[in-house]
Protein backbone atom coordinates (compact mmCIF):
# COMPACT_ATOMS: atom_id res chain seq x y z
CA UNK A 1 0.00 0.00 0.00
CA UNK A 2 3.07 2.25 0.52
CA UNK A 3 3.93 2.25 -2.88
CA UNK A 4 0.73 2.31 -4.73
CA UNK A 5 1.57 3.38 -8.17
CA UNK A 6 1.00 6.86 -8.95
CA UNK A 7 -1.54 7.95 -11.23
CA UNK A 8 -1.67 10.83 -13.85
CA UNK A 9 -2.94 14.39 -12.43
CA UNK A 10 -2.09 12.81 -8.79
CA UNK A 11 -4.45 10.91 -8.60
CA UNK A 12 -3.72 7.29 -6.71
CA UNK A 13 -5.39 3.83 -6.84
CA UNK A 14 -7.64 4.38 -3.90
CA UNK A 15 -7.22 0.64 -2.15
CA UNK A 16 -5.64 -2.67 -2.64
CA UNK A 17 -7.83 -5.13 -3.98
CA UNK A 18 -7.67 -6.85 -0.50
CA UNK A 19 -9.67 -4.44 1.06
CA UNK A 20 -13.13 -4.99 0.94
CA UNK A 21 -15.12 -3.11 -1.29
CA UNK A 22 -16.80 -0.30 0.23
CA UNK A 23 -20.29 -0.77 -1.85
CA UNK A 24 -22.84 2.51 -1.72
CA UNK A 25 -24.96 3.65 1.09
CA UNK A 26 -28.08 3.55 0.94
CA UNK A 27 -29.24 7.20 2.62
CA UNK A 28 -32.46 7.18 2.89
CA UNK A 29 -32.53 3.54 4.13
CA UNK A 30 -29.71 4.42 6.45
CA UNK A 31 -31.39 7.86 7.96
CA UNK A 32 -34.76 5.95 8.37
CA UNK A 33 -32.99 3.21 10.09
CA UNK A 34 -30.92 5.65 12.59
CA UNK A 35 -34.94 7.05 13.03
CA UNK A 36 -36.77 4.15 13.85
CA UNK A 37 -33.87 3.10 16.53
CA UNK A 38 -33.80 6.53 17.88
CA UNK A 39 -37.33 6.15 18.98
CA UNK A 40 -36.82 2.88 21.12
CA UNK A 41 -38.16 3.86 24.93
CA UNK A 42 -35.85 2.98 27.47
CA UNK A 43 -36.93 3.33 31.17
CA UNK A 44 -36.44 2.98 34.45
CA UNK A 45 -34.09 -0.03 35.37
CA UNK A 46 -32.60 -0.11 31.69
CA UNK A 47 -32.51 3.57 31.43
CA UNK A 48 -30.94 3.84 34.79
CA UNK A 49 -28.20 0.76 34.03
CA UNK A 50 -27.13 2.74 30.43
CA UNK A 51 -26.81 5.77 31.71
CA UNK A 52 -24.13 4.61 34.20
CA UNK A 53 -22.80 2.90 31.52
CA UNK A 54 -22.38 6.25 29.70
CA UNK A 55 -20.98 7.90 32.19
CA UNK A 56 -18.24 4.17 32.43
CA UNK A 57 -18.05 5.21 28.25
CA UNK A 58 -17.55 8.98 28.73
CA UNK A 59 -14.32 10.28 27.68
CA UNK A 60 -14.43 14.02 29.76
CA UNK A 61 -13.37 16.22 26.86
CA UNK A 62 -11.76 19.91 27.57
CA UNK A 63 -10.16 21.27 24.09
CA UNK A 64 -10.10 24.84 24.29
CA UNK A 65 -7.06 27.51 23.66
CA UNK A 66 -8.18 28.92 27.19
CA UNK A 67 -7.52 25.38 29.02
CA UNK A 68 -4.98 25.62 31.88
CA UNK A 69 -3.44 23.28 34.23
CA UNK A 70 -6.24 24.14 36.77
CA UNK A 71 -9.44 23.49 34.56
CA UNK A 72 -7.82 19.81 33.76
CA UNK A 73 -7.80 19.33 37.34
CA UNK A 74 -10.90 19.96 37.74
CA UNK A 75 -11.99 17.98 35.01
CA UNK A 76 -9.97 15.38 36.33
CA UNK A 77 -11.60 15.49 39.72
CA UNK A 78 -15.18 15.29 37.84
CA UNK A 79 -13.73 12.71 36.06
CA UNK A 80 -12.91 10.58 38.45
CA UNK A 81 -15.58 11.41 40.87
CA UNK A 82 -18.68 12.90 38.64
CA UNK A 83 -21.26 13.11 41.28
CA UNK A 84 -19.68 14.17 44.76
CA UNK A 85 -23.21 13.26 46.09
CA UNK A 86 -23.14 10.07 45.15
CA UNK A 87 -20.26 7.65 45.82
CA UNK A 88 -22.31 5.13 43.22
CA UNK A 89 -21.83 6.80 39.82
CA UNK A 90 -18.72 5.41 38.94
CA UNK A 91 -15.94 7.10 37.10
CA UNK A 92 -15.51 8.09 33.58
CA UNK A 93 -13.48 6.40 31.04
CA UNK A 94 -11.22 8.78 30.14
CA UNK A 95 -9.91 13.03 29.86
CA UNK A 96 -9.27 13.89 26.43
CA UNK A 97 -6.69 17.18 26.40
CA UNK A 98 -4.51 19.14 24.37
CA UNK A 99 -0.69 17.26 24.21
CA UNK A 100 0.54 20.14 26.49
CA UNK A 101 -2.09 19.55 28.88
CA UNK A 102 -1.29 15.84 29.21
CA UNK A 103 1.19 15.85 32.46
CA UNK A 104 -1.57 18.49 34.42
CA UNK A 105 -4.04 15.61 33.21
CA UNK A 106 -1.97 12.18 34.43
CA UNK A 107 -0.95 13.54 37.60
CA UNK A 108 -4.25 14.52 38.79
CA UNK A 109 -5.61 11.13 37.79
CA UNK A 110 -2.60 8.88 39.71
CA UNK A 111 -3.88 5.34 40.03
CA UNK A 112 -7.38 6.31 39.69
CA UNK A 113 -7.84 3.87 36.84
CA UNK A 114 -9.15 6.97 34.46
CA UNK A 115 -7.06 6.88 31.44
CA UNK A 116 -5.51 10.06 29.70
CA UNK A 117 -6.17 10.69 25.89
CA UNK A 118 -4.64 13.25 23.96
CA UNK A 119 -5.37 14.80 20.49
CA UNK A 120 -2.70 14.82 18.05
CA UNK A 121 -1.46 15.50 15.13
CA UNK A 122 -1.76 18.99 14.09
CA UNK A 123 -5.75 18.59 15.87
CA UNK A 124 -8.29 19.65 14.29
CA UNK A 125 -6.75 20.32 10.98
CA UNK A 126 -4.45 17.79 10.31
CA UNK A 127 -2.89 19.77 7.94
CA UNK A 128 0.94 19.81 8.67
CA UNK A 129 3.44 17.77 7.14
CA UNK A 130 3.60 14.44 8.54
CA UNK A 131 7.20 15.08 10.61
CA UNK A 132 5.77 17.86 12.64
CA UNK A 133 2.25 15.23 13.72
CA UNK A 134 4.46 12.06 14.42
CA UNK A 135 6.49 14.53 16.87
CA UNK A 136 3.28 15.55 18.47
CA UNK A 137 1.76 11.89 18.64
CA UNK A 138 5.53 11.44 20.47
CA UNK A 139 5.41 14.16 22.62
CA UNK A 140 1.93 13.50 23.43
CA UNK A 141 2.70 9.34 24.31
CA UNK A 142 6.08 10.50 26.05
CA UNK A 143 4.03 12.67 28.08
CA UNK A 144 1.87 10.00 29.24
CA UNK A 145 -1.26 9.69 27.07
CA UNK A 146 -2.70 5.95 27.37
CA UNK A 147 -4.91 6.88 24.27
CA UNK A 148 -3.85 9.16 21.23
CA UNK A 149 -6.92 10.62 19.33
CA UNK A 150 -5.27 11.31 15.54
CA UNK A 151 -7.45 13.76 12.53
CA UNK A 152 -6.93 12.13 9.13
CA UNK A 153 -5.52 14.45 6.15
CA UNK A 154 -8.96 15.25 5.09
CA UNK A 155 -7.25 17.04 2.61
CA UNK A 156 -5.67 14.15 1.29
CA UNK A 157 -8.77 11.89 1.46
CA UNK A 158 -10.90 14.26 -0.38
CA UNK A 159 -8.31 14.68 -3.48
CA UNK A 160 -8.43 11.35 -3.52
CA UNK A 161 -4.99 10.30 -2.04
CA UNK A 162 -6.17 7.61 0.25
CA UNK A 163 -2.53 5.68 0.31
CA UNK A 164 -1.51 9.14 1.58
CA UNK A 165 -3.87 8.83 4.44
CA UNK A 166 -3.70 5.49 4.90
CA UNK A 167 0.23 5.95 5.11
CA UNK A 168 -0.13 9.03 7.75
CA UNK A 169 -2.54 6.25 9.71
CA UNK A 170 0.28 3.59 9.96
CA UNK A 171 2.85 5.90 10.68
CA UNK A 172 1.25 7.27 13.62
CA UNK A 173 0.55 4.18 15.11
CA UNK A 174 3.86 2.87 14.41
CA UNK A 175 4.80 6.31 16.82
CA UNK A 176 1.63 5.62 19.69
CA UNK A 177 3.83 2.27 20.79
CA UNK A 178 1.58 0.48 23.36
CA UNK A 179 -1.26 3.96 23.13
CA UNK A 180 -4.72 3.59 22.01
CA UNK A 181 -4.62 4.86 19.22
CA UNK A 182 -8.69 6.61 17.96
CA UNK A 183 -8.75 8.12 13.88
CA UNK A 184 -11.28 10.87 13.91
CA UNK A 185 -12.68 11.03 10.66
CA UNK A 186 -14.10 14.26 11.00
CA UNK A 187 -17.39 13.44 9.09
CA UNK A 188 -18.84 16.54 9.16
CA UNK A 189 -15.83 17.55 6.17
CA UNK A 190 -16.26 14.27 4.06
CA UNK A 191 -19.75 15.12 2.70
CA UNK A 192 -21.21 11.36 1.50
CA UNK A 193 -21.94 8.34 3.33
CA UNK A 194 -20.11 6.70 1.45
CA UNK A 195 -16.90 8.67 1.88
CA UNK A 196 -17.43 7.85 5.60
CA UNK A 197 -17.47 4.33 5.37
CA UNK A 198 -14.64 4.42 2.60
CA UNK A 199 -12.57 6.58 5.49
CA UNK A 200 -13.67 4.32 8.04
CA UNK A 201 -12.57 0.87 6.46
CA UNK A 202 -9.23 2.57 5.33
CA UNK A 203 -8.30 3.86 9.19
CA UNK A 204 -9.11 0.20 10.56
CA UNK A 205 -7.24 -1.30 7.78
CA UNK A 206 -4.70 1.20 8.72
CA UNK A 207 -4.52 -0.15 12.02
CA UNK A 208 -7.15 1.97 14.16
CA UNK A 209 -7.81 0.62 17.41
CA UNK A 210 -10.78 3.37 17.43
CA UNK A 211 -12.52 4.98 15.14
CA UNK A 212 -14.07 8.30 15.77
CA UNK A 213 -16.65 11.04 13.96
CA UNK A 214 -15.71 13.80 14.94
CA UNK A 215 -13.07 16.20 16.51
CA UNK A 216 -16.25 18.79 17.84
CA UNK A 217 -14.69 21.82 15.97
CA UNK A 218 -16.80 21.19 12.82
CA UNK A 219 -20.46 21.42 12.05
CA UNK A 220 -22.23 18.61 11.95
CA UNK A 221 -20.33 16.51 14.46
CA UNK A 222 -21.80 13.19 15.40
CA UNK A 223 -25.15 12.17 14.01
CA UNK A 224 -26.76 8.91 14.35
CA UNK A 225 -26.72 7.95 10.80
CA UNK A 226 -23.13 8.30 10.64
CA UNK A 227 -21.96 6.39 13.52
CA UNK A 228 -24.65 3.87 12.20
CA UNK A 229 -22.46 3.45 8.84
CA UNK A 230 -19.72 3.92 10.78
CA UNK A 231 -20.42 0.74 13.26
CA UNK A 232 -21.52 -1.06 10.31
CA UNK A 233 -18.48 -0.71 8.64
CA UNK A 234 -16.71 -1.91 12.02
CA UNK A 235 -19.48 -5.07 12.03
CA UNK A 236 -18.32 -5.92 8.24
CA UNK A 237 -14.46 -5.69 9.34
CA UNK A 238 -15.12 -8.26 12.18
CA UNK A 239 -17.17 -10.71 10.38
CA UNK A 240 -14.16 -10.76 7.49
CA UNK A 241 -11.37 -10.62 10.16
CA UNK A 242 -12.64 -11.06 13.36
CA UNK A 243 -11.10 -8.30 14.55
CA UNK A 244 -13.07 -5.32 17.01
CA UNK A 245 -12.49 -2.33 16.49
CA UNK A 246 -14.28 0.48 19.02
CA UNK A 247 -16.04 3.86 18.03
CA UNK A 248 -16.20 6.91 19.12
CA UNK A 249 -19.09 9.69 18.17
CA UNK A 250 -18.07 12.95 19.55
CA UNK A 251 -19.08 16.28 19.32
CA UNK A 252 -22.83 17.36 19.47
CA UNK A 253 -24.03 15.03 21.92
CA UNK A 254 -25.49 17.05 24.62
CA UNK A 255 -28.20 14.95 26.41
CA UNK A 256 -28.73 11.73 28.21
CA UNK A 257 -31.38 10.54 25.69
CA UNK A 258 -29.12 11.23 22.65
CA UNK A 259 -26.54 8.83 24.85
CA UNK A 260 -29.05 6.36 25.19
CA UNK A 261 -29.89 6.57 21.50
CA UNK A 262 -26.60 5.95 20.38
CA UNK A 263 -26.38 3.01 22.74
CA UNK A 264 -29.40 1.91 21.42
CA UNK A 265 -27.97 1.94 17.54
CA UNK A 266 -24.79 0.55 18.93
CA UNK A 267 -26.16 -2.56 20.35
CA UNK A 268 -28.40 -3.48 17.42
CA UNK A 269 -25.32 -3.03 15.11
CA UNK A 270 -22.94 -4.93 17.20
CA UNK A 271 -24.58 -6.75 20.18
CA UNK A 272 -23.69 -6.37 23.80
CA UNK A 273 -20.21 -7.18 22.99
CA UNK A 274 -19.51 -3.90 22.35
CA UNK A 275 -21.60 -2.32 25.06
CA UNK A 276 -18.33 -1.76 26.88
CA UNK A 277 -15.95 1.03 27.23
CA UNK A 278 -13.14 -0.67 25.39
CA UNK A 279 -14.68 -0.57 22.31
CA UNK A 280 -16.99 2.28 22.55
CA UNK A 281 -16.75 6.09 24.25
CA UNK A 282 -18.39 9.46 24.25
CA UNK A 283 -16.35 12.15 23.08
CA UNK A 284 -18.18 15.08 25.12
CA UNK A 285 -17.75 17.82 27.55
CA UNK A 286 -21.06 19.17 28.13
CA UNK A 287 -23.01 15.45 28.24
CA UNK A 288 -21.65 14.49 31.21
CA UNK A 289 -23.76 16.92 33.36
CA UNK A 290 -26.88 15.99 31.64
CA UNK A 291 -26.25 12.05 32.15
CA UNK A 292 -25.47 12.90 36.11
CA UNK A 293 -28.61 14.89 35.87
CA UNK A 294 -30.93 12.10 34.73
CA UNK A 295 -29.56 10.05 36.84
CA UNK A 296 -30.27 11.66 39.91
CA UNK A 297 -33.84 12.28 38.25
CA UNK A 298 -34.12 8.58 38.87
CA UNK A 299 -32.85 7.93 42.10
CA UNK A 300 -35.13 10.81 43.54
CA UNK A 301 -37.88 11.18 41.21
CA UNK A 302 -37.20 14.95 41.02
CA UNK A 303 -36.85 16.85 37.69
CA UNK A 304 -33.11 18.60 38.57
CA UNK A 305 -31.15 21.45 37.83
CA UNK A 306 -27.64 22.79 36.37
CA UNK A 307 -27.44 25.22 39.22
CA UNK A 308 -26.60 22.27 41.51
CA UNK A 309 -23.80 20.58 39.24
CA UNK A 310 -20.38 21.97 38.48
CA UNK A 311 -20.14 23.50 35.48
CA UNK A 312 -16.86 22.07 34.69
CA UNK B 1 -73.69 28.07 1.34
CA UNK B 2 -73.35 26.46 4.61
CA UNK B 3 -70.03 26.43 6.46
CA UNK B 4 -68.39 23.78 8.41
CA UNK B 5 -67.79 25.77 12.01
CA UNK B 6 -64.09 25.35 13.60
CA UNK B 7 -63.65 24.06 16.56
CA UNK B 8 -61.31 25.15 19.14
CA UNK B 9 -59.03 22.54 20.44
CA UNK B 10 -57.91 23.67 23.84
CA UNK B 11 -54.00 22.93 24.06
CA UNK B 12 -51.40 24.15 26.01
CA UNK B 13 -49.26 27.10 26.23
CA UNK B 14 -45.96 26.19 26.07
CA UNK B 15 -42.52 28.03 24.85
CA UNK B 16 -44.88 30.45 22.84
CA UNK B 17 -46.50 27.58 20.89
CA UNK B 18 -49.99 25.88 21.92
CA UNK B 19 -48.78 22.07 21.11
CA UNK B 20 -50.88 19.02 22.66
CA UNK B 21 -49.90 17.58 26.11
CA UNK B 22 -46.86 14.97 25.00
CA UNK B 23 -48.91 12.21 26.35
CA UNK B 24 -51.74 12.90 23.77
CA UNK B 25 -54.26 13.05 26.71
CA UNK B 26 -57.15 15.14 27.57
CA UNK B 27 -59.86 15.53 30.31
CA UNK B 28 -63.05 17.05 30.14
CA UNK B 29 -63.57 20.54 31.80
CA UNK B 30 -66.31 22.88 30.97
CA UNK B 31 -67.84 20.47 28.64
CA UNK B 32 -64.63 20.87 26.52
CA UNK B 33 -61.80 18.34 25.94
CA UNK B 34 -58.81 20.15 27.42
CA UNK B 35 -54.82 18.94 27.14
CA UNK B 36 -54.10 17.16 30.44
CA UNK B 37 -50.45 17.61 30.84
CA UNK B 38 -48.10 14.72 31.84
CA UNK B 39 -44.97 15.20 33.59
CA UNK B 40 -43.09 15.79 30.77
CA UNK B 41 -44.58 18.59 29.67
CA UNK B 42 -44.16 19.77 32.89
CA UNK B 43 -40.70 19.62 32.57
CA UNK B 44 -40.42 21.06 29.20
CA UNK B 45 -42.86 24.08 30.43
CA UNK B 46 -39.91 24.90 33.02
CA UNK B 47 -36.81 24.45 30.74
CA UNK B 48 -38.95 26.68 28.09
CA UNK B 49 -39.49 29.37 31.40
CA UNK B 50 -35.45 29.07 32.10
CA UNK B 51 -34.12 29.51 28.47
CA UNK B 52 -37.05 32.58 28.32
CA UNK B 53 -36.26 33.77 32.21
CA UNK B 54 -32.96 35.95 31.12
CA UNK B 55 -34.26 38.07 28.13
CA UNK B 56 -37.26 39.28 30.05
CA UNK B 57 -35.10 40.13 32.93
CA UNK B 58 -32.57 41.40 30.83
CA UNK B 59 -35.32 43.79 28.81
CA UNK B 60 -35.52 47.60 30.77
CA UNK B 61 -37.95 47.83 33.07
CA UNK B 62 -39.91 50.59 30.78
CA UNK B 63 -40.13 48.47 28.00
CA UNK B 64 -41.91 45.21 29.97
CA UNK B 65 -43.91 47.71 31.59
CA UNK B 66 -45.01 48.40 27.78
CA UNK B 67 -45.58 44.80 27.05
CA UNK B 68 -47.55 44.09 30.20
CA UNK B 69 -49.73 46.82 29.21
CA UNK B 70 -50.19 45.31 25.31
CA UNK B 71 -51.18 42.19 27.25
CA UNK B 72 -54.11 44.39 28.87
CA UNK B 73 -54.55 45.88 25.16
CA UNK B 74 -55.12 41.88 24.28
CA UNK B 75 -56.95 40.81 26.54
CA UNK B 76 -59.42 43.99 26.20
CA UNK B 77 -59.59 42.70 22.45
CA UNK B 78 -60.65 39.09 23.94
CA UNK B 79 -62.76 40.35 26.63
CA UNK B 80 -65.81 39.45 24.97
CA UNK B 81 -64.54 35.58 24.58
CA UNK B 82 -62.99 35.92 27.80
CA UNK B 83 -66.11 37.08 29.79
CA UNK B 84 -68.11 33.86 28.14
CA UNK B 85 -65.58 31.46 29.34
CA UNK B 86 -65.10 33.25 32.81
CA UNK B 87 -67.65 33.98 35.29
CA UNK B 88 -68.89 37.44 33.09
CA UNK B 89 -68.17 41.02 32.05
CA UNK B 90 -67.33 41.91 36.23
CA UNK B 91 -64.77 39.33 36.40
CA UNK B 92 -62.67 39.98 32.89
CA UNK B 93 -62.83 44.40 33.43
CA UNK B 94 -61.21 43.37 36.82
CA UNK B 95 -58.60 41.39 35.78
CA UNK B 96 -57.45 43.85 32.81
CA UNK B 97 -57.38 46.65 35.19
CA UNK B 98 -55.29 44.46 37.35
CA UNK B 99 -53.11 43.98 34.60
CA UNK B 100 -52.83 47.48 33.76
CA UNK B 101 -52.19 48.14 37.32
CA UNK B 102 -49.19 46.27 37.87
CA UNK B 103 -47.95 47.19 34.24
CA UNK B 104 -47.47 50.45 36.10
CA UNK B 105 -45.66 49.11 38.50
CA UNK B 106 -42.72 47.97 36.19
CA UNK B 107 -40.00 50.80 36.22
CA UNK B 108 -41.43 52.04 39.45
CA UNK B 109 -40.40 48.94 41.74
CA UNK B 110 -36.67 49.41 41.97
CA UNK B 111 -37.47 53.04 43.60
CA UNK B 112 -39.55 51.87 45.67
CA UNK B 113 -38.80 48.27 46.80
CA UNK B 114 -34.88 49.16 46.44
CA UNK B 115 -33.25 51.41 49.00
CA UNK B 116 -30.05 53.28 50.00
CA UNK B 117 -28.84 51.93 53.03
CA UNK B 118 -26.71 54.06 55.90
CA UNK B 119 -23.74 52.30 57.17
CA UNK B 120 -21.14 52.88 59.44
CA UNK B 121 -18.05 52.93 57.18
CA UNK B 122 -16.90 54.28 53.83
CA UNK B 123 -19.58 52.83 51.74
CA UNK B 124 -22.08 53.78 49.53
CA UNK B 125 -24.71 50.79 50.24
CA UNK B 126 -27.46 50.12 48.19
CA UNK B 127 -30.08 47.06 47.98
CA UNK B 128 -31.46 46.62 44.27
CA UNK B 129 -34.76 44.08 44.14
CA UNK B 130 -33.78 41.18 41.07
CA UNK B 131 -36.20 38.31 39.72
CA UNK B 132 -36.19 35.11 41.31
CA UNK B 133 -36.01 32.84 38.19
CA UNK B 134 -38.89 30.41 37.52
CA UNK B 135 -41.92 30.78 39.11
CA UNK B 136 -44.35 28.28 39.45
CA UNK B 137 -48.02 29.18 40.01
CA UNK B 138 -50.51 27.16 41.29
CA UNK B 139 -53.74 28.80 40.13
CA UNK B 140 -56.96 28.99 42.45
CA UNK B 141 -60.09 28.00 40.78
CA UNK B 142 -62.39 31.07 41.56
CA UNK B 143 -62.85 33.31 39.91
CA UNK B 144 -61.04 30.89 37.37
CA UNK B 145 -59.30 34.47 35.36
CA UNK B 146 -58.61 37.47 37.92
CA UNK B 147 -57.32 35.00 39.98
CA UNK B 148 -54.89 33.45 37.39
CA UNK B 149 -54.28 37.41 36.18
CA UNK B 150 -53.60 38.19 39.87
CA UNK B 151 -51.10 36.33 40.61
CA UNK B 152 -49.14 36.18 37.02
CA UNK B 153 -49.09 39.92 36.92
CA UNK B 154 -46.91 40.58 39.75
CA UNK B 155 -44.89 37.52 39.13
CA UNK B 156 -44.41 38.82 35.57
CA UNK B 157 -43.44 42.30 36.28
CA UNK B 158 -40.31 41.47 38.29
CA UNK B 159 -39.05 39.80 35.28
CA UNK B 160 -39.54 36.70 36.27
CA UNK B 161 -40.53 33.37 34.00
CA UNK B 162 -43.09 31.41 35.02
CA UNK B 163 -45.13 28.31 34.84
CA UNK B 164 -48.56 28.19 35.74
CA UNK B 165 -50.37 25.24 36.77
CA UNK B 166 -54.32 26.28 35.45
CA UNK B 167 -57.55 25.72 37.61
CA UNK B 168 -58.18 22.18 36.72
CA UNK B 169 -62.49 22.72 36.82
CA UNK B 170 -62.04 25.46 34.93
CA UNK B 171 -59.11 25.89 32.85
CA UNK B 172 -61.22 27.52 29.86
CA UNK B 173 -59.76 31.07 30.77
CA UNK B 174 -56.60 30.66 31.63
CA UNK B 175 -56.01 29.41 27.55
CA UNK B 176 -58.10 32.08 26.02
CA UNK B 177 -55.86 34.33 28.37
CA UNK B 178 -52.70 32.33 26.87
CA UNK B 179 -53.84 33.62 23.33
CA UNK B 180 -53.57 37.52 23.98
CA UNK B 181 -50.29 36.72 26.07
CA UNK B 182 -48.83 35.33 23.02
CA UNK B 183 -50.30 38.15 20.50
CA UNK B 184 -48.52 40.59 22.82
CA UNK B 185 -45.06 40.48 22.57
CA UNK B 186 -44.55 38.75 25.71
CA UNK B 187 -41.07 36.41 24.76
CA UNK B 188 -42.37 32.89 23.80
CA UNK B 189 -41.47 30.81 27.10
CA UNK B 190 -41.99 33.69 29.67
CA UNK B 191 -45.48 32.74 30.63
CA UNK B 192 -46.10 28.44 29.73
CA UNK B 193 -49.62 27.58 30.94
CA UNK B 194 -50.46 23.87 31.59
CA UNK B 195 -53.77 22.03 31.92
CA UNK B 196 -54.46 18.88 33.87
CA UNK B 197 -54.90 17.12 37.15
CA UNK B 198 -53.38 19.35 39.98
CA UNK B 199 -53.06 16.43 41.68
CA UNK B 200 -50.50 14.52 39.26
CA UNK B 201 -48.85 18.00 38.21
CA UNK B 202 -48.25 20.05 41.33
CA UNK B 203 -46.28 17.49 43.33
CA UNK B 204 -43.75 17.37 39.95
CA UNK B 205 -43.73 21.43 40.39
CA UNK B 206 -42.92 21.34 43.44
CA UNK B 207 -40.64 18.95 43.54
CA UNK B 208 -38.30 20.61 40.57
CA UNK B 209 -35.46 21.67 41.29
CA UNK B 210 -35.00 24.10 38.49
CA UNK B 211 -38.41 25.90 39.67
CA UNK B 212 -36.94 28.79 42.41
CA UNK B 213 -40.31 29.74 43.42
CA UNK B 214 -44.03 28.54 44.07
CA UNK B 215 -47.25 29.97 44.53
CA UNK B 216 -49.63 27.48 46.52
CA UNK B 217 -52.23 30.36 46.48
CA UNK B 218 -55.07 27.75 44.61
CA UNK B 219 -53.52 24.33 45.95
CA UNK B 220 -56.31 24.15 48.53
CA UNK B 221 -55.41 20.56 50.67
CA UNK B 222 -52.38 19.56 49.41
CA UNK B 223 -50.88 22.91 50.04
CA UNK B 224 -48.36 21.76 52.81
CA UNK B 225 -47.32 18.84 50.99
CA UNK B 226 -45.96 20.49 48.25
CA UNK B 227 -44.08 23.07 50.56
CA UNK B 228 -42.67 19.69 52.02
CA UNK B 229 -41.60 19.03 48.32
CA UNK B 230 -40.57 22.66 47.73
CA UNK B 231 -38.40 22.56 50.98
CA UNK B 232 -35.75 20.27 48.78
CA UNK B 233 -34.12 23.23 46.64
CA UNK B 234 -35.50 25.87 48.90
CA UNK B 235 -37.56 27.09 47.13
CA UNK B 236 -39.49 30.45 47.89
CA UNK B 237 -42.85 29.74 49.25
CA UNK B 238 -45.75 32.24 48.69
CA UNK B 239 -49.29 31.72 50.31
CA UNK B 240 -50.99 34.09 47.95
CA UNK B 241 -54.64 34.88 48.39
CA UNK B 242 -56.71 35.34 44.62
CA UNK B 243 -57.62 39.15 45.37
CA UNK B 244 -54.57 40.95 46.78
CA UNK B 245 -53.24 43.31 44.80
CA UNK B 246 -50.05 45.67 46.06
CA UNK B 247 -46.32 46.02 45.02
CA UNK B 248 -45.37 43.56 47.94
CA UNK B 249 -47.20 40.79 45.58
CA UNK B 250 -44.52 41.52 43.59
CA UNK B 251 -41.73 41.91 45.81
CA UNK B 252 -42.53 38.35 47.23
CA UNK B 253 -40.86 37.01 43.86
CA UNK B 254 -38.17 39.29 43.75
CA UNK B 255 -34.21 39.03 45.52
CA UNK B 256 -32.99 41.56 47.01
CA UNK B 257 -29.27 42.35 46.08
CA UNK B 258 -27.06 44.46 48.24
CA UNK B 259 -24.28 46.47 46.98
CA UNK B 260 -21.34 47.95 49.27
CA UNK B 261 -19.84 50.33 47.03
CA UNK B 262 -16.64 51.45 48.07
CA UNK B 263 -16.59 55.63 48.37
CA UNK B 264 -13.35 57.43 46.91
CA UNK B 265 -12.66 60.75 47.30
Amino acid sequence: MAHAPALPRGFELPLEPRLPRIGSVDEVALEERAATLAKRSIKKDSKLWALELAVRMMDLTTLEGADTPGKVAALCSKAVRPDPADRTVPSVAAVCVYPNLVSAARERLGESGVKVASVATAFPSGQSPLEVKLADVRAAVELGADEVDMVIDRGAFLSGRYAKVYDEIVRVKEACGRAHLKVILETGELGTYDNVRRASLLAMAAGADFIKTSTGKVQPAATLPVTLVMLEAIRDVHEETGRQVGMKPAGGIRTAKQAIQYLVVLHETLGADWLTPDLFRFGASSLLNDVLMQIRKQKTGAYQSPDYFTLD
Amino acid sequence: MTRLPIRKTYKLFLGGAFPRSESGRTYEAQGQNVARASRKDVRDAVRAARSAQPKWAGMTAYNRGQVLYRVAEMMEARSADLAALASGRDEVERAIDRMLWYAGWADKLAQVIGTANPVAGPYFNFTVPEPTGVVAIVASDEPPLDALVARLAPVLVGGNATVVLASERRPLPAIELAEALATSDVPGGVVNILTGLREALAPVLAAHMDVNAIDVGGADGVAPELERLAAENVKRVVRSSGDDQSPWEIAAFLELKTVWHPIGR
